[in-house]
């Protein structure tokens, strides 16, 4: 009984939107308010004719442009995940290893970036990134370049943008998981002669291999759809699915069109997000 | 650790938090400068808080930071009740039919793009409109529901995981004694959980107040939320009143979390010394 409200309210406004979406995914362009021919109408009495254009579906698959957006943003996406983990695995390595109060500093100074608005965030690199902005007014002070670098409106730009903003879903998971680890194995390891790379690859890195996965899709499946951080720091030539969308949608108002990219999209990253799913389970399992 | 390790491991905690906050710094010292130009320090006039009172004089800023208000608190308050039944749901109960659906209906929002969120979520309200009347046309109403959809996806797996270290056995001992479940779970187990709802309670107002994508879908004319606003003034490039807006926001953030983590840790000191 407890869980009818949230279950009904979850059935409206989450599972329902999605079926719409496939309906008007086929349907026509329509100069109309709401701007899509109906799927359905009575054509006679007693007879109700169904139709469906799969007209989206075929433009997505023959225009380069649709083609090229997604192949880039799953290349980006997984680019990303490979720097966050890069960065991220020795923080929540040293997170979780730290003495306990030093550790609830680290951990409350990860967890507080991620309070603060994600838009402010991004905002901050346009100040340090621009061609008179922090990092290039700091270099030519101190003589390194004399001409500024170009890095604002760059992939550059929307790499660090994505990295900076994701790092904390990666570490956190990540830590959750490191810190269940009985580091005594560790010592055993090395008393018995493994060195301590050995040890690491040998013994913290498969046990962790959980963590590393839920932390890579936390990041991976909405780095794909993306939206703010490619706009605001991608330029005009980052071909980025979540972008494509947004201009279909509000620019274009081809709403059929952005309905049959957003299925495709779901399509795309529905095993990804089972598998996240299934991987939460197993970490859950592995707790009790 | 032996000492090379731990060298290493210090200085890539040392670069991650710069990575980390040398962005947020930046907007705190910059919002302090006196030149129009965000980046070049103007040193004769600075620090100055001439754009702190621009931002309080800036009607358009303050309009939007009203909605967004309004939004978010409605949306927290939402969600604490329909996350935390869903979290209890989950939580506690470990078969019951629809459970699977619940839980993965409950976790993919927190994953799922915003675009298909937003996209999905405005689609459905249009048609809502054209086949009951309501709600008629978009904003506030429209943008809150949304809202609290992705938001309690947050508040449900903060609840749950509280649940799971629960000790069943305060309850049992409730009931031994005679008081009905009603009465049990508001004197024993709503108060055990008080800290997992009031980080729901947090966590959903920074969602719904930090939203960019799913609210520009959902929104009406008039309804333009803070992020809006934000949003369109920096694609025109960057402006010195945005950064004291970013210092507030690190302000407020900074004590209200930093506050709480502390209450939180007192609590848990006090449970632990009670018999």
């Amino acid at each position: 009984m407890v869980a009818l409200l949230p279950y009904l309210w979850l059935m409206l406004f989450f599972v329902v939107p999605f079926v719409i979406v496939l309906k008007i995914s086929f349907a026509d362009v329509d100069l109309a308010i709401p701007p899509y021919t109906p799927l359905m109408q009575w054509t006679e009495k007693n007879v109700l004719a169904i139709k469906l254009n799969f007209n989206n579906y075929e433009f997505l698959f023959t225009d380069k442009l649709y083609l090229n957006a997604f192949l880039n943003s799953i290349k980006v996406a997984f680019i990303s995940t490979l720097l966050c983990l890069l960065v991220g695995y020795p923080m929540a390595y040293g997170i979780a290893r730290a003495k306990s109060a030093t550790r609830n500093i680290l951990l409350l100074l990860v967890i507080l970036p991620f309070w603060t608005s994600l838009l402010l965030r991004v905002y901050a690199w346009i100040g340090l990134l621009k061609a008179n902005g922090v990092i290039n007014n700091v270099l030519i002070s101190l003589g390194i370049i004399h001409d500024p670098l170009t890095m604002l409106y760059t992939p550059f730009a929307m790499y660090v943008g994505i990295v900076y903003s994701y790092l904390p879903f990666l570490i956190l998971p990540l830590y959750a998981n490191l810190e269940k680890m009985d580091w005594q194995l560790l010592e055993a390891a090395e008393d018995l002669g493994c060195r301590p790379w050995q040890a690491f690859y040998k013994i913290t890195l498969p046990l962790s291999r959980n963590g590393i996965l839920a932390g890579s899709m936390l990041v991976f499946i909405p780095a794909v759809g993306e939206f703010v951080i490619p706009a605001l720091l991608g330029g005009p030539n980052a071909l980025m699915i979540g972008r494509i969308l947004w201009d279909e949608f509000f620019s274009n108002r081809a709403w059929p069109v952005a309905s049959a990219v957003a299925i495709l999209l779901l399509l795309l990253l529905v095993p990804f997000m089972m598998w996240y799913q299934s991987i939460q389970a197993r970490e859950s399992a592995g707790a009790r | 650790m032996n000492q090379r390790r731990s060298i290493f491991i210090i200085s890539c905690l040392a670069f991650g938090y710069a990575f980390l906050y040398i962005p947020i710094l930046s907007m705190v010292v910059f919002s302090f400068n006196a030149s129009k130009l965000v980046t070049v320090w103007d040193a004769p006039n600075s620090p100055t808080l001439k754009w702190y009172y621009a931002l309080l004089n800036n009607e358009e800023i303050l309009d939007a930071a009203w909605i967004s208000l309004k939004v978010a608190v409605i949306n927290a308050s939402g969600s604490v009740i329909l996350g935390t039944l869903a979290g209890f749901a989950l939580g506690r109960f470990t078969q019951f039919r629809g459970r699977f659906t619940l839980n993965a209906m409950a976790t993919a929002p927190l994953v799922m793009p915003e675009v298909i969120t937003g996209l999905s979520l405005l689609l459905m309200f249009v048609a809502m409109e054209q086949v009951i009347g309501w709600p008629a046309g978009r904003g506030i109403t429209t943008m809150t529901m949304s809202h609290m959809t992705f938001s309690m996806a947050y508040v449900t797996v903060v609840v749950q995981s509280r649940l799971a270290t629960f000790d069943t056995a305060l309850e049992e001992a409730a009931m031994d004694l005679g008081a009905r479940p009603l009465k049990v779970f508001f004197v024993i187990t709503l108060p055990i959980i008080f800290p997992a709802i009031l980080s729901g309670w947090l966590l959903a107002f920074t969602l719904s107040w930090d939203d960019l994508v799913i609210s520009s879908f959902t929104s009406g004319p008039g309804s333009s939320t803070l992020p809006m606003v934000v949003f369109s003034k920096v694609r025109l490039g960057v402006s010195p009143e945005i950064n004291v807006l970013a210092t507030l926001t690190i302000g407020a953030v900074t004590l209200i979390i930093v506050g709480v983590s502390l209450w939180m840790a007192r609590t848990n000191r006090l449970q632990k010394l009670a018999p």
